[in-house]
């Protein structure tokens, strides 16, 4: 079988007892590049965050699955081990942890007790991501994003998903805040990810982004619901005309979700 | 208000005691006199924690007997384990709840004119030296009833004297073992740093017991006079049941440094106070100190520096763990003196609460009594953060795990700063330990 499959059904969130996603239907399969856009405030975070178990999100109804398994019922290390990987829009700076004991406390914990990676054996393969990713090489000894710019945080980012290898990736916003040459050593991190093992959903505002990683597929989310899906000349004509023209095609008004007016 | 208390030893037996042990005439009287002081006088008053109800004056043996370690070989392997490889037993002191046993110093120093002995034989032995600087300079007899207890009831510790511009490299090393349940200790550590000599000193307070019901009054001076610089790591893990106070005092003077790296892990009630007074013109003092409470634990630390002196410079780093149902104080002061011009404080306190039981308060206090000065604080008290741990658990990690990372790394700033490596290394293991 080439690579897993992550199945969104009828997926409802509320966050403070607000409903922001109000039925979202989605599946990624591995080899497969999907990119879900819009504008501020339609629930594209949300979602990302749902699927990986934020613990202020609360999924009232739906479900989603990876492979044949449950990823609701499971706590959120379990759906990092079971293949899920998000990187973060605002990654958590952990003051007296090092970049490099988490990342290899990461990866140990999914390797399991006794197939531990061995020190040397890390230390190469984060040197080489590393030096791939253009990153200063004495960030493996900082404390976990602290500090760091939002350009260093967003490549650390990266670092973590080529480190950890998932099955599925979710990139939330991971273009915002990144000059033109960060961008495309991000991009380049994730291409290099690519192939039939690999499934990603990639969340953005700007079309930017897509010039650097073809998506398979590009969805509009509005509303709290993907209002519309299409190939990579969906999120070409996003960039020229806007996204009025989708708004005055489905009768929509005012495209945010569980947002005060 | 302070309770009445009927305390179990008498002047008597006080003279008595002093007569056993050969102690000279000055030092049964200095017993004797400080015994009158500690029925008269208040006991002291931690800020923020009640006391009343705790016992530091009642047991029932003042003195156990131990056998002493005939060799480093026979030790038990939670004091070898302290101890490091041989270089490292050069200069050690060991001693078995009261028992001097084993002492060791090198020819070297020894030829230099450094010594380094238990209390008791240092009073006789060295009379004049110890008579000079016990409860003399650092801390004083008369302050309240628990220090006047403690001088009269003195049963252990050691005087560590090193003369003038002698820079000692190696560490001077302590171990004060704690294996029997009956023991009540009355610790009196002296550590003498003569004009421009330096010194590093590690002592260890460790329970091998599970839990005892003893009660630990520790009191150490550090006298660092001009020039001098020290060195002080303590690690203490005092077993559960065990009440303590421990009073850990410095007094520099011009131009003179003592540097604390303080591992406060007893499992016991205790009250801590730790105090740097910066007596000398240019004088510096630096405390760090790690903290972990669990189980049903009150702590009390008071960590201070006073500055007597101009251009002095004092700092205060404290990062504190809770557990379980611990709870903990944590009081910062930053002292300066009128007079002491050009003088900078700062400090700050961290604590880390990990359960809804858990109880951690944090107070830093400046008491400036001059305007040309420079001070800082900073204090958080806080749990873990929810998002931190979902951002680890996101990577896989386990919640357990997770809040290990967060912990350690919460306490890691004050741990790889401390300037002596055992104590760094001993702390590591203790931390590990106690959060898992």
């Amino acid at each position: 079988m080439a690579g897993s499959t992550l199945t969104i059904k009828d997926l409802h969130v509320e966050i403070d007892g607000k409903e922001i996603l109000k039925g979202v239907n989605l599946e990624i399969k591995g080899g497969e590049i999907h990119a879900i856009m819009g504008p501020n405030g339609t629930g594209k975070s949300t979602l990302s965050s749902a699927i990986m178990g934020h613990p202020k999100y609360e999924v009232t109804s739906g479900n989603i699955t990876l492979d044949d398994q449950n990823v609701l019922e499971m706590e959120v290390d379990e759906r990092a081990r079971a293949g899920l990987f998000l990187a973060m829009q605002y990654p958590s700076e952990i003051n007296g942890v090092t970049n490099a004991d988490f990342l290899r406390s990461a990866l140990n914990s999914r390797l399991g007790e006794g197939n531990e990676i061995s020190l040397m054996k890390f230390i190469r393969k984060m040197d080489k991501q590393m030096e791939f990713l253009e990153m200063d090489l004495d960030m493996a000894q900082r404390y976990l994003n602290e500090g760091f710019s939002g350009g260093e945080k967003k490549r650390n980012e990266i670092l973590q998903l080529m480190m950890l290898e998932p099955k599925i990736a979710i990139l939330d916003e991971i273009d915002s805040g990144l000059d033109i040459d960060a961008l495309k050593v991000v991009s380049k991190g994730i291409n290099q990810m690519r192939g039939e093992e690999f499934g990603c959903l990639v969340i953005t505002h700007y079309q930017r982004l897509l010039n650097y990683i073809t998506p398979d597929y590009v969805h509009v989310m509005m509303q709290g619901r993907i209002v519309k899906s299409g190939g990579p000349e969906l999120a070409q004509r996003l960039e020229a005309e806007g996204y009025d023209w989708i708004k005055q095609e489905l009768g929509i008004e005012d495209e945010t979700v569980g947002q005060e007016a | 208000m302070t309770t009445e208390t009927n305390l179990s030893f008498d002047k008597d037996f006080v003279r008595s005691f002093s007569k056993e042990m050969n102690e000279p005439a000055w030092m049964e009287e200095f017993r004797v006199n400080a015994f009158e002081l500690s029925e008269t006088l208040p006991m002291p008053r931690p800020d923020k924690t009640k006391i009343d109800k705790w016992n530091f004056t009642q047991f029932d043996h003042h003195t156990v007997k131990s056998e002493a370690f005939t060799s480093i070989a026979v030790l038990p392997e939670e004091v070898k384990a302290l101890i490091g490889d041989e270089s490292a037993t050069k200069n050690l002191y060991i001693q078995r709840n009261q028992t001097p046993a084993y002492i060791s110093l090198s020819e070297d120093l020894k030829a230099q004119g450094v010594i380094f002995t238990d209390i008791i034989t240092a009073v006789r032995e060295h009379s004049e030296l110890v008579q000079k600087y016990l409860l003399t300079e650092a801390v004083k007899t008369d302050e309240h009833r628990l220090i006047a207890f403690h001088a009269a009831l003195i049963n252990g510790g050691a005087f560590l004297y090193i003369p003038k511009n002698i820079e000692i490299k190696e560490p001077i090393h302590s171990i004060y073992l704690h294996d029997d349940a009956d023991t009540n200790l009355f610790n009196h550590v002296i550590v003498v740093a003569d004009d421009n000599s330096s010194v590093t000193y590690v002592e260890n307070y460790l329970s091998t017991l599970e839990s005892a019901n003893g009660v630990f009054n520790i009191v150490t001076e550090v006298i660092a006079k001009a020039g001098a610089k020290v060195q002080y790591g303590a690690v203490d893990t005092l077993a559960k049941g065990v009440t303590t106070y421990v009073n850990r005092r410095g007094s520099a003077g011009r131009d003179a440094r003592i540097d604390w790296a303080l591992g406060l892990m007893n499992e016991g009630n205790t009250i801590s106070e730790n105090t740097t007074n910066l007596v000398g013109d240019g004088a510096y003092g630096d405390t760090k100190t790690v903290v972990v409470g669990r189980g049903e634990q009150t702590q009390n630390f008071t960590t201070k520096v006073v500055h007597f002196g101009k251009n002095t410079e004092g700092y205060i780093l404290k990062h504190g763990v809770m557990k379980d149902s611990a709870s903990s104080i944590f009081n910062g002061i930053g002292h300066i003196l009128h007079g002491a011009s050009k003088s900078n404080a700062e400090q700050e306190s961290r604590v880390l609460m990990l359960s809804e039981k858990a109880r951690g308060d944090a107070n830093p206090i400046l008491l400036i009594d001059e305007d040309d000065v420079t001070a800082g604080h900073a204090a958080s008290v806080g749990r873990v953060d929810p998002v931190q741990l979902y951002y680890l658990m996101s990577r896989g990690i386990p919640k357990k795990e997770a809040e290990r990372l967060v912990i350690h790394g919460f306490l890691a700033p004050v741990v790889n700063q401390l300037p002596i490596e055992g104590v760094k290394q001993q702390l590591t293991a203790v931390i590990e330990r106690k959060v898992r």
